[in-house]
């Protein structure tokens, strides 16, 4: 009973920086969540582990910070990272995935491998080790509850909620929604019915890179912009997208939220690098016990 | 003569030339180019420890540089430890600490499969990079290690420090009997049940083969060898650092394993000398270029763009790798 | 005396096509032909290609030699939607309707062409509705949720979305009740008086011979028979041999 009310007053104590984190911890799995539906939608459709992904996520930050400093609006800058990113995860589908298809799964992590190696080198020749900075396009405080939080935080959950819900109606109620379904459940069937598979997979790839830069120029502004920035991402996001559940869209926003709290909480008592921990053990007690995801129903 | 004990002796020649040369070799060389062909050795047991597991089970792990750390971090223990630094004593505990993360990975490799175990890998790799990271009182954290090189030979009867050549052969040593004694094993009964593991897995246990334990063994297998290369490593460049724990190494290990020929042995460490060697190639080239060609920041320009753009196009047009093409190309 | 293999008039061709799954030579030089508005039957044991052969021409499977051919025009190598766009329909053996979709977003995938009117569109499902009533009912349930038969006919309903000039049948009967069968029956009857041709791969004998003009027999990869479905109804003695019915 002691060890109860310890905890308690424990709780108490802490409570600022455990609300506080709870926000944050909600915010980064929105980002995270960005991050983490464009990879799965890739996983789902067409087999591929994109290990660039966080490569892509860099990127965007990276075209964010020129665009901004050109043209001085945030708003700017994200539209064209999200649209320059896509053409550039089309590209990279047509010439290195397109070839490997019906091939090992294993050449595709490779090829996704050497590509994230070449991008994060190449952004380290062009704009060098020190991190640059995206400032945020509006500053000041609002008054949660009786604590002072940063707007812009909130104003990218809420964007990042925003993309999300946005995907979900494509997919659902779109078209080309239905064409990305039909393939991701039955590729050869899609073809029979006159969808144009192929395009349809760069399409999606395409997708995934827009969503992966949004997060990084929305990401931007609360960390530096440096090559190595997606390595970290990638990581959670491929943890995310295990526990959520491969190809479950519903299960890595979940997954993201669920990962990032325990991560933000942890970081209270622990040094952030080793938050990365937390999140380990739960991919590995999810991979033991329920391998095909915790969101997931069992399967029958 | 049959065909078999011709092709037999035709590698053996083959061999013998090959390790003649290497011995050879660091007395012509100049230093650079000895501690050079040393690398690669040592590279090349550390991806032909991951070929175990990529080309003859069928299993990508990520996760070899929690092996080669360990090992690297075994060695050092023990050498900072006693005075005066025991090799046999480092080796050893280069391979018990590998050995042990062997096993804890093993668990999970019967498990999970291809992409699953992959990511597991990668995520064991950077748990253990996190912990050496943060643990700096132990660990020298960021900074890593370093101390001195022990002594060859055997303590209390004869030593003699290393010189650059015989810490040459005393690594081609190594690397020769770990090739042996692997190339012994994959031809073996035991190394054809891994085979037809790959090949087909249901199969493999349908037939009534305990899969579950050749993964086990094959994981150990590789995960000491992988050690052994880390504790080479940790005596020839006396120190030890994280960095060689972070999951990037495990990608550039694969890297050496595709180039060269996956599920070959000997594919491994052509791929890591093919890689090296492009390493020192470009990192000449670009500073040449800028002078002669006014373009100075081709100067800073990564290796790893050319090298990357090389892996991926021979991923596409030559998946057997260096190896194969050639095994192909001679019998034409 | 049995009609010409190939058609003159021929809609699809099947030119001495040999086609392997990995190492297994499954066809072995099959030729057939289909001409406009026709049901041509396949007949033949489990296991000797017949499946195999309507993937071939859908493109599903590529072939190591011969050719198929559409109205004259070569399509081996095209690929599969290409060839959905050119008005082949498939209807496969175990349906492969798109279980997570519902009724309606399984006809849209063959319904939302390029080129294609939305007062067509309206057409098309109207029609569909009137013959597949059940599947009117049911518009907004997922796939999966449909009973065998209404699969079968959500499977026939979408390839029809695509207004082919032929369908590419494989056992649709196969696994239904014989109420469903005789329903199965009508539809081809239906199609047929709308122009559309078949090519009908079915286990059931009796109902192959009452939908076709021209049965074509399959043993071991290759066609051993030809005849119009006539001339089989009258003796049937080769159907015995080569099929053991």
């Amino acid at each position: 009973m002691d060890f109860l009310w310890h905890v308690w007053d424990a709780l108490a104590a802490n409570r600022d920086i455990i609300v506080i984190q709870t926000v944050n911890g909600i915010v980064t799995g929105m980002i995270l969540a960005l991050v983490a539906s464009g990879l799965t939608l890739i996983f789902g459709i067409m087999d591929v582990v994109n290990f660039a992904h966080g490569e892509l996520f860099m990127l965007g930050a990276y075209v964010g910070v020129i665009v901004l400093a050109a043209t001085g609006s945030f708003w700017t800058a994200l539209i064209v990272s999200v649209l320059t990113v896509a053409l550039i995860g089309a590209v990279l589908q047509i010439t290195t995935l397109r070839p490997l298809i019906g091939r090992d799964p294993l050449t595709t992590i490779l090829a996704t491998f050497g590509i994230s190696l070449v991008l994060q080198n190449y952004a380290l020749w062009q704009f060098g080790p020190v991190a640059r900075k995206i400032q945020e396009p509006f500053t000041g405080q609002f008054t949660l509850f009786y604590l002072q939080y940063p707007w812009y935080r909130l104003v990218i959950a809420g964007l990042s909620a925003a993309i999300i819900t946005a995907l979900y109606l494509f997919l659902r109620y779109s078209t080309y929604g239905i064409w990305i379904r039909a393939t991701t459940q039955d590729r050869v069937m899609a073809q029979a019915m006159g969808i144009p598979v192929p395009s349809v997979h760069t399409a999606v790839f395409a997708i995934g890179a827009g969503m992966a830069a949004a997060s990084g120029v929305l990401f931007g502004p609360l960390v530096g912009v440096n090559h190595a920035m997606g390595l970290d991402w990638v990581l959670k996001a491929f943890i995310v997208v295990v526990v959520g559940g491969m190809g479950n869209l519903g299960g890595s926003i979940a997954a993201s939220i669920f990962i990032s709290l325990l991560e933000a909480y942890a970081s209270i008592w622990v040094s952030p690098s080793q938050a990365i921990i937390v999140s380990s053990v739960v991919l590995i007690l999810t991979l033991l016990f329920r391998p095909t995801g915790l969101f997931v129903p069992t399967p029958k | 003569m049959s065909p078999s004990s011709r092709h037999a002796k035709v590698y053996w020649t083959g061999f013998a030339v090959i390790m003649a040369l290497l011995i050879i070799a660091p007395l012509v060389l100049p230093e650079f180019w000895r501690r050079f062909l040393t690398e690669i050795l040592i590279w090349g047991l550390l991806a032909m420890s991951s070929d175990i597991l990529i080309g003859y089970v069928g299993m990508v792990s990520f996760g070899h540089s929690a092996f080669f750390g360990l090992g690297m971090y075994g060695a050092a223990a023990a050498i900072l430890m006693t005075n005066p630094p025991s090799l046999w004593l480092a080796i050893l505990y280069g391979l018990a600490g590998s050995a042990g993360v062997a096993l804890f990975v093993a668990y999970f490799s019967t498990r999970l499969r291809d992409i699953y175990f992959a990511i597991t890998t990668l995520i064991f790799a950077q748990i253990f990079y996190v912990i050496i990271f943060t643990w700096t009182e132990v660990t020298g954290g960021e900074n890593g290690l370093s101390f001195s090189r022990p002594q060859l030979g055997i303590p209390g009867v004869y030593t003699t420090p290393f010189t650059s050549t015989t810490l040459h052969w005393f690594v081609l040593a190594v690397v020769a009997v770990s090739y042996l004694v692997l190339r012994r094993i994959t031809q073996s009964p035991f190394g054809m049940v891994l085979q037809s593991i790959r090949e087909n897995e249901a199969r493999t246990r349908a037939v009534g083969y305990p899969v579950e334990r050749y993964k086990i063994v094959a994981v150990m297998l590789s995960g000491l060898f992988a050690g052994l290369a880390g504790v080479l490593y940790a005596i020839q460049n006396r120190f030890a650092a994280p960095d060689f724990v972070y999951f990037l190494v495990s990608g550039e290990v694969v890297i050496f394993n595709v180039m060269g020929g996956i599920g070959t042995l000997v594919g491994p460490i052509v791929g890591a000398g093919f890689f090296l060697g492009l390493r020192e190639g470009f990192s000449r080239l670009f500073p040449w270029i800028a002078s002669t060609f006014n373009l100075p920041q081709i100067a800073e320009a990564p290796y790893l763009i050319p090298v990357g753009i090389i892996f991926i196009a021979m991923v596409i047009f030559m998946p057997q790798g260096l190896l194969g093409f050639a095994r192909r190309w001679l019998n034409r | 005396m049995s009609p010409p293999v190939t058609p003159q008039d021929s809609l699809v061709t099947v030119e001495d096509i040999h086609t392997y799954y990995g190492k297994s030579h499954i066809l072995h030089g099959v030729s057939l032909g289909v001409g406009r508005g026709e049901v041509v039957g396949l007949l033949g044991r489990n296991g000797v290609g017949k499946s195999t052969t309507l993937k071939t021409i859908m493109g599903l499977v590529h072939p190591s030699q011969g050719r198929v051919l559409l109205e004259g025009k070569p399509i081996t190598r095209l690929p599969p939607h290409k060839l959905a766009r050119l008005g082949i329909g498939y209807v496969p053996e175990d349906r492969r309707i798109f279980r997570l979709l519902t009724v309606m977003e399984n006809l849209r995938t063959g319904l939302d062409r390029a080129g294609v009117s939305e007062a067509k569109k309206q057409e098309l499902l109207d029609k569909v509705y009137a013959y597949f009533p059940v599947l009117a009912e049911r518009r907004s349930q997922a796939g999966g949720t449909l009973s065998g038969g209404e699969q079968q006919m959500l499977a026939i309903a979408r390839a029809m979305m695509l207004e082919p000039k032929i369908i590419l049948l494989d056992e649709p009967t196969e696994g239904l009740m014989p109420r469903m069968v005789s329903q199965i029956s009508q539809i081809i009857d239906v199609l047929h008086r709308e122009g559309v041709a078949i090519l009908l791969v079915e286990q059931n004998v009796p109902l192959t011979l009452a939908a076709s003009q021209r049965i074509y027999i399959m043993e071991k990869g290759v066609v051993r028979h030809h005849a119009a479905a006539a001339e089989l109804k009258a003796d049937d003695a080769v159907i015995h041999q080569y099929l053991g019915v």
